[in-house]
């Protein structure tokens, strides 16, 4: 327990030095560039084809039970609410904790060990600054903007899904998918990934940062990035949720 | 302790440990400027250790480091960047950074800790490859040099921003003889035409005679031996006499 404490204690030092110091001069606009092309463009494929097919899933899931009870109109409403809500922004992050967060860990791990984070110090370069930050920060980024590509494809998902059972119309699908959703539904979703994205960056780069095993370190780095990223969004969703009922009670599902 | 005026770089009375792992123990020499020591000793004994000291890449637990008139352990970040530029270091496995290709990673502290305009840099980086003989390789990845080109291209790093004092941490080790003879000589040639004071840590008793002027023994942790090759030869330490006269 006191390891535990220990490792959130020593996460939140190094996320809060990550702020700071994404605030100070050098600002690193090219790091972060490319590290939004990979964090980014390279998830996008894999965000795209999940939301796809959780969509169409989703909706062969509920569309029998919807139409037992006479509520087949409601399916476009159902899959926009649920995707918006918590379906696309927690299963990005998951997808991205999978994906990015290994990567960030093994990464950095491996310059631990092959001795380029000490070579960047030994040229007066802040290698936390050059190395950390921009991951963190982009992170932050582009979680937000995979959300929404993970929104729409879920709805894209359902829409074919639908389309093959009952032939609606692109047109009345979007209407009935939004005609129930407003910015209260969709805006503090989409912004809680943002919290999401630093929770990636900073455990993943810290554990990859901090790590001493050489090379036995870059795996277990990998793989605990992994499951601490995935632990912590899980537990941040439930706080955010209560956080997002609190302050618009009246949007509660 | 007071050093002289020569001096470029100075241990007095450093200890560091790693838990309950001494590595070094009360350890005192000095490098005066443009000569070469060649640090010697058994695997473990905290050669690397003095390197990373002497960069502050590392703390020691006692005792102060000078690297000319500055005590490096004292520094403040400012002052620590500013004093790091003198210094030059050669990794043992070179340390490139794997995702830039070798004119990036020349390019890189030239951009960041210098004024220099493009050109002057395009300049500063053809100069320092052809010294090191690769002057057609600036567009490779690190992945696809081969092992001596990777030392050869990490030595073009460590010289690029013209350090004053460069360290090299075994920069023969997995070379044949022959490839780790050339990199000798980059590393006199550098201290030849440039006046650099230079801090060998190695395993290569042969490639230290020709390049060391003094000569530093570790053994677990103590300094056991600091001299030329004679002092070392005549050394009471067994360990030393051993490790200089190995061929």
């Amino acid at each position: 327990m006191t390891e535990l404490f220990e490792f959130i204690g020593k996460v939140s030092l190094f996320g809060l030095r990550a702020i700071t110091d994404a605030f100070r001069s050098p600002f690193e606009g090219g790091q972060i560039g490319r590290q939004i092309v990979d964090v980014g463009n390279k998830s996008l494929p894999l965000v795209i084809a999940s939301g796809l097919a959780l969509g169409t899933v989703m909706t062969f899931h509920t569309r029998s039970s919807m139409v037992s009870f006479g509520a087949s109109a409601d399916i476009p409403t159902i899959q926009s609410l649920a995707f918006f809500v918590e379906i696309g922004p927690l299963a990005t992050a998951l997808l991205l904790a999978g994906r990015v967060g290994s990567g960030i860990g093994a990464v950095l791990a491996n310059m631990r060990a092959t001795e380029q984070i000490d070579g960047l110090e030994a040229l007066s370069i802040d290698a936390f600054k050059f190395l950390v930050v921009p991951r963190i920060v982009a992170c932050v980024i582009a979680l937000p903007i995979l959300t929404l590509f993970m929104d729409f494809s879920g709805l894209a998902g359902g829409f074919f899904s639908e389309f093959l059972a009952s032939k609606i119309s692109l047109h009345l699908y979007l209407v009935r998918a939004f005609i129930d959703l407003d910015w209260a539904n969709f805006i503090p979703p989409v912004m809680k990934t943002t919290v999401f994205g630093f929770i990636i960056g900073t455990v993943s780069s810290f554990l990859g940062y901090t790590t001493n095993e050489g090379a036995q370190g870059v795996g277990r780095a990998a793989t605990n990035s992994v499951v601490a990223s995935s632990l912590l969004i899980i537990l941040a969703d439930v706080v955010l949720i209560k956080c997002i009922l609190f302050i618009f009670p009246d949007h509660a599902l | 302790m007071t050093h002289s005026d020569q001096a470029a770089v100075v241990f007095d009375h450093v200890s560091k440990s790693f838990g309950a792992n001494q590595v070094l123990r009360d350890v005192s020499f000095e490098v005066h400027a443009g000569t070469a020591l060649c640090i010697l000793g058994r695997s473990g004994t905290g050669k690397s250790v003095t390197l990373k000291l002497l960069v502050s890449l590392l703390k020691p637990d006692n005792g102060g480091i000078w690297v000319e008139q500055d005590e490096i352990s004292r520094l403040g970040e400012h002052d620590l960047s500013r004093v790091r530029r003198k210094l030059g270091f050669l990794f043992q496995d070179a340390a490139l950074f794997d995702s830039l290709t070798l004119y990036e990673n020349l390019a890189l502290p030239l951009r960041r800790l210098t004024n220099k305009s493009q050109q002057e840099i395009n300049l500063s980086i053809d100069r320092v490859l052809r010294q090191v003989e690769l002057g057609t390789d600036g567009n490779r990845m690190p992945s696809e040099l081969s092992g001596g080109m990777r030392k050869r291209a990490g030595l073009a790093r460590a010289i690029v921003l013209e350090p004053k004092i460069l360290l090299a941490d075994e920069p023969s080790s997995g070379l044949d003889c022959i490839t780790a003879s050339e990199i000798d000589e980059l590393l006199l040639k550098q201290k030849a035409e440039h006046q650099t004071t230079l801090i060998v840590v190695t395993h290569d008793v042969h490639g230290a005679r020709r390049v060391g002027d003094r000569f530093a023994v570790f053994d677990h942790g103590d300094l056991v031996a600091y001299g030329t090759a004679d002092d070392i030869e005549g050394s009471s330490n067994q360990t030393a006499r051993r490790l200089i006269s190995e061929r």
